[in-house]
């Protein structure tokens, strides 16, 4: 599973990568999604409906994240703005 | 003779050093400062104009890769996506889906602008909502997404959770950013961009493997 950053003037930047079914893998990316989070990021992991559609699941907590899902991708909050 | 001739010279020459030598040592100055900066690296230090461009590329790609075929060439083509509403499960509770009582709507997103609430029944413009993605730590000095990374938030948003999207933006009549004549055109090109695609892929189908696929 890899997390990626959307960052201003990059595009996105692989923050941490790991096997889930490893446990210190899962520890790892378990601190990572909660320092994201604690930084004001929003998390979201692209998902493929049965019918073929590409769709994305919001994620607040690492629980939610898909077993199966290879990437979780972090961009900042919304915030209401002049744009 | 010959020695008030060299008092002269001697004078003009003392007279020129005089004139001259702020002048030169300015000039001096200036062809230092020229080499220090070229040797640093030219322009703003740190300054790196091919960023911006490689981050776009970046995101297209992204983006790319996380939206369906359809929204991608949507993209591509005319630059915005469209997004159908209410299809995220947490729109229930969404003043936007309770006042139109099950009439689809759908969202128009532009990069770094409003997302344009629209029927696409009537093209009739509902609503603009103004949202942003500052990233506060501001690591190249602007807090600006590239376009698409833009973009590709917007839709992840709107399809994961359109409700807490549209709470966290702000709500105002269309056209208050965007020109609605200008969103009306978009309405009537996506349409037009619609038509023809099915036209292709007809056509893709009638001429079997030889047609066109796009």
């Amino acid at each position: 599973m890899k997390f990626l950053r959307m960052r201003p003037g990059y595009g996105e930047q692989l923050i941490a990568e790991g096997d889930v079914e490893v446990a210190e893998d899962e520890e790892r990316l378990v601190e990572e999604f909660r320092s994201q989070l604690e930084q004001g990021m929003w998390a979201a992991v692209p998902v493929k409906t049965e019918a073929g559609r590409r769709e994305a699941e919001m994620v607040r907590a690492f629980e939610d994240i898909p077993r199966t899902t290879d990437r979780v991708i972090f961009f900042p909050r919304a915030a209401g703005g002049a744009a | 003779m010959t020695p008030a001739l060299a008092a002269t010279a001697i004078v003009v020459l003392a007279l020129l050093w005089e004139v001259l030598h702020p002048w030169a040592a300015r000039k001096l100055e200036i062809l230092r400062a020229n080499r220090a900066r070229r040797a640093e690296g030219d322009g703003l230090p740190g300054y790196d104009p091919g960023r911006e461009r490689r981050a776009e590329q970046r995101a297209r790609e992204l983006l790319k890769s996380c939206v369906n075929e359809e929204e991608w060439a949507m993209y591509r083509d005319l630059g915005f996506i469209r997004v159908w509403g209410g299809e995220s499960g947490a729109a229930g509770d969404d003043v936007l889906a309770r006042d139109l009582r099950g009439v689809p709507y759908a969202y128009l997103v532009y990069p770094h602008k409003p997302i344009v609430a629209y029927l696409p029944q009537t093209g009739q413009l509902l609503n603009e909502y103004c949202v942003e993605f500052p990233d506060e730590s501001r690591p190249f000095g602007s807090p600006r997404l590239p376009d698409s990374d833009d973009v590709l938030a917007k839709w992840m948003a709107l399809n994961g959770d359109e409700r807490r999207l549209i709470a966290e933006a702000n709500l105002h009549l269309p056209g208050r950013q965007i020109d609605p004549r200008q969103v009306q055109r978009d309405i009537w090109r996506l349409g037009r961009w619609e038509r023809e695609r099915l036209e292709r892929r007809a056509s893709a189908g009638q001429d079997g493997p030889r047609g066109v696929t796009q």
